[in-house]
C-alpha cells in the first residue's frame, strides 16, 4: 500500500466543505488504512484529514505520540468530529503537507472537548490540551476549507490581544 | 532579469502611506517580495525587498510625488539577489517585560549574541502609564544552542535587569 498523493496550495479544491461520513463500511476502513499511512510518511507525521488526499468526508486522524509519547491519546481516527468546548488561546507555529515550504503563527484554542465516532460508529468524547489540542484543531479546519494560511496573526496583533486578556 | 532593492519609508502616520508607495511601485513595474509595515511611535514605518525591472532612478523617480505629497523620508538601495533558500526558521522565543529604563535591550540582546543566537524578529512596546512606564519585547530566532542555552545566558541579566525573562520553545507543527 502506497502513501496517497496529497493536494497542495492553490488547489481550489482545498476550500471545499466535507460531507459527514454515514457510512462506514470496508471501503472506508481500507481508505482510513490508506490515509494513515500517509500521514505517516509526511514531514510531520501526526495528523491528516481526508480533504488534504481530495476525499471530501469529515475523517481526521491524529497522532501526536511521536512527540509527547504518552501523555496524549495516540492514534485516533476521528469520524464526524464536532468540537463541543474549548477554553484559553495560544499561539503556536504551524506548517502544513498542504501548503510545501511555509510555516506561520496561528492562535488556537488550548483546550479542547471533541465528540467524534470511531470505526466502529461509537461516539467518544475526547479532552485534548497543548499540542495534540492544536493537531486537532487543524485537521478539522481541512473539513471546512481552511487552512492554517486562513488564521495567520501577526506577533504584534497577538501582544495587543494578550494585554487586553489578562 | 530583475534586480533587487530594499526600500525604507518612514513618515507621520496618516491613512493613505502604504497603498501610494505600493502604487507607485506597481506603476514602475516593481514586485514586493519580503516586507514589514508598521507604527512605530506616532511614525510609520516600510520595509520591503523590491524587484524591480529597469534602473533604479526609475523606481526612485516614480516613488518621489508619493513622498513628497505624504512627507515621507525614503531610502532605496540596490542589494544582491538573494534566495531565501538558506533561512532558518526560529526554534526560539525570548518575552522580556518590566520596569522600563535603559539598557533592557542592549543587555538583553548581548547576552543572546554571546550564545550565537540569531535574531529573525524584534517587537518591543512602551506602555503603561508615564509614571510607571512598561517596557514589552518580544524576540524569536534560532538558537544553535537550543532553548536551555539561552536560558543560561540570560539567568544573569533577569537579576541584573529586575525585569521578567521567559525563554520558550518554537515548536513548528508540522501536519
Amino acid at each position: 500500500m502506497e502513501a496517497l498523493p496529497i493536494l497542495t496550495y492553490p488547489d481550489p479544491r482545498l476550500k471545499q466543505t466535507s460531507e459527514a461520513v454515514t457510512q462506514i463500511d470496508g471501503e472506508l476502513v481500507a481508505f482510513v488504512g490508506q490515509l494513515k499511512q500517509t500521514m505517516y510518511a509526511g514531514p510531520g507525521g501526526v495528523g491528516i484529514a481526508a480533504p488534504q488526499v481530495g476525499r471530501f468526508q469529515r475523517i481526521v486522524l491524529v497522532d501526536v505520540s511521536p512527540k509527547l509519547k504518552d501523555k496524549c491519546h495516540g492514534f485516533l481516527t476521528l469520524i464526524n468530529p464536532r468540537l463541543l468546548e474549548w477554553n484559553g488561546m495560544a499561539v503556536g507555529r504551524e506548517g502544513c503537507m498542504s501548503v510545501p515550504d511555509f510555516t506561520g503563527n496561528v492562535i488556537r484554542a488550548e483546550e479542547i472537548l471533541v465528540q467524534a465516532q470511531d470505526l466502529n460508529g461509537r461516539e467518544h468524547a475526547y479532552e485534548f490540551e497543548g499540542f495534540e489540542a492544536r493537531a486537532v484543531q487543524h485537521e478539522m479546519d481541512h473539513l471546512e476549507g481552511l487552512l492554517f494560511l486562513d488564521r495567520l496573526v501577526s506577533r504584534n496583533a497577538d501582544l495587543f490581544k494578550r494585554k487586553r486578556y489578562k | 532579469m530583475k534586480s533587487q532593492a530594499i526600500l525604507t519609508v518612514i513618515g507621520q502616520d496618516r491613512p493613505g502611506i502604504v497603498s501610494a508607495v505600493s502604487q507607485a511601485l506597481y506603476n514602475a513595474g516593481c514586485s514586493i517580495e519580503d516586507a514589514s509595515m508598521m507604527r512605530l511611535g506616532g511614525y510609520f514605518a516600510i520595509m520591503q525587498v523590491l524587484r524591480y525591472p529597469r534602473d533604479l532612478g526609475s523606481v526612485e523617480a516614480a516613488l518621489d510625488s508619493a513622498t513628497k505629497k505624504l512627507d515621507l523620508k525614503m531610502h532605496l538601495d540596490p542589494v544582491a539577489p538573494y534566495s531565501g533558500a538558506a533561512e532558518i526558521p526560529p526554534n526560539c522565543r525570548v518575552t522580556v517585560f518590566g520596569a522600563d529604563h535603559p539598557g533592557i535591550v542592549a543587555h538583553v540582546t548581548g547576552a543572546l549574541a554571546e550564545v550565537g543566537f540569531n535574531i529573525i524578529d524584534l517587537n518591543s512596546h512602551l506602555s503603561g502609564g508615564e509614571d510607571r512606564p512598561v517596557y514589552i519585547m518580544t524576540i524569536q530566532g534560532s538558537a544553535p544552542g537550543g532553548v536551555d542555552a539561552v536560558e543560561a545566558a540570560l539567568s544573569s541579566v533577569r537579576a541584573e535587569e529586575s525585569v521578567e525573562i521567559r525563554v520558550s520553545p518554537v515548536d513548528t507543527l508540522m501536519l
